[in-house]
């Protein structure tokens, strides 16, 4: 298997210095896709920037993992309509 | 010169509250600017690090203590506590040195980094005691829309944007189509606190200035075609996007005829080699302003039917 853009989750909590059982959780909340290999769980690395906003949410602001998922869902939302603000905006000022 | 900052009032507790209000205070207003819930908002991105300097300070009761006892001044923390410590050696007490980090004499706070108030205060290493983890955060996504004529897409080249003040050369793949967004990963606002770079995302208007509708892949277009060629067959050229194409076209072709030229449509997005297909379709146009020897002959037509 190609391992050549997969980080192994060990290696990226001791850089952010949080427990391994944080992805594992993460992992059966459905809030992140691991990969494993030989039994070790490894990240892929598209993954990295939304594991760390988890991370980020979840140790910043004590918000648990079905708190986590309620976010993400909430600002995917969001970030949908900006963008959808953002192309009417366009359309609107091309029109002009 | 640094300013004093009044932590309390960045919380808005009291001074006497307690570790347990000083901590609610914190999680709340953390709750509410914390920038991966307010993306691309820098006000609130400025005040969650204004309230983690607050909560840093408040938390800690060293810290508190200090700039309780200073105060407004704070300028002169670090002369006074010299002097108490000359006191103390000549009444033969024992003092601890303390070492104060200088101010760059930047005001207020600045993105990744504690207020010159407080590295004046605790010294440049004091954020981020045991176990406090900074939070480094992705820099700021940028959007930008890019206006393209239809036939600029139809091959693959670069362009020069500026962003930000700065000259950023893309690539444009053939096929891009209106209203698409692409991400340019790294192009964005710089991380805080080490994080990565932010994302540019472009949105392509593209005006059609061709005489094609285009629907993805394929294109589409009506051609005229005169009576006697369409009855009798012929051959005609049509302008496709890579030039003339000559057709042939069959006796007896009915109008609204619908015909496929294969690979003569518009690349397909990031498909090297690959095209969509072109669908032209005959309007056979009747003569007009008809001779008398004209009519007489379609009569003739008429009657031989």
């Amino acid at each position: 298997m190609d391992r050549s853009n997969l980080i192994p989750a060990a290696k990226f909590c001791s850089h952010h210095q949080v427990e391994v059982t944080f992805i594992r959780r993460l992992q059966e909340y459905e809030l992140v896709q691991v990969v494993l290999i030989e039994e070790e769980p490894y990240l892929p690395e598209e993954e990295l920037p939304e594991v760390e906003k988890l991370m980020r949410l979840h140790y910043d602001l004590n918000i648990n993992m079905e708190g986590l998922d309620a976010v993400r869902h909430l600002l995917r939302r969001t970030e949908s309509l900006q963008r959808e603000v953002q192309r009417l905006r366009n359309q609107l000022d091309a029109l002009r | 010169m640094a300013q004093f900052i009044d932590y309390y009032k960045v919380l808005g507790i009291d001074k006497n509250a307690s570790e347990k209000e000083v901590k609610k205070a914190y999680r709340k207003l953390a709750r509410k600017y914390h920038p991966d819930l307010n993306p691309d908002d820098k006000e609130a991105q400025r005040k969650f690090q204004q309230v983690n300097e607050a909560h840093e300070v408040l938390s800690d009761p060293e810290k508190r203590k200090k700039y309780d006892k200073y105060g407004k001044d704070w300028q002169h923390a670090e002369a006074f506590e010299q002097a108490e410590q000359q006191q103390r050696q000549q009444q033969g007490g024992f003092g601890g040195q303390r070492t104060y980090g200088g101010g760059s004499g930047f005001e207020g706070f600045s993105e990744g980094e504690f207020s010159d108030f407080f590295e004046s205060m605790f010294g440049r290493q004091a954020g981020g005691r045991g176990g406090y983890r900074r939070a480094a955060f992705r820099g700021q996504d940028y959007e930008a829309s890019l206006q393209l004529r239809l036939s600029e897409v139809y091959k693959t080249h670069k362009r020069t944007l500026t962003i930000d003040g700065k000259n950023i050369r893309i690539t444009i793949p053939a096929g891009v189509e209106h209203g698409q967004t692409i991400k340019i990963k790294g192009y964005g606002g710089p991380g805080i606190n080490g994080g990565p770079k932010g994302d540019l995302y472009i949105t392509f208007q593209i005006d059609n200035d061709t005489g094609f509708r285009r629907d993805g892949q394929h294109l589409y277009k009506t051609i005229e075609l005169d009576l006697y060629t369409a009855v009798l067959g012929g051959e005609i050229t049509v302008d496709t996007m890579d030039g003339k194409v000559k057709l042939k076209v069959p006796p007896e072709t009915q109008n609204g005829t619908q015909v496929k030229l294969k690979g003569k449509g518009f690349p397909v997005y990031k498909k090297k080699g690959q095209f969509g297909d072109l669908f032209l379709t005959y309007e056979v146009k009747i003569p007009t302003q008809l001779s008398d020897k004209e009519k007489s002959l379609f009569k003739e037509l008429a009657q031989a039917r």
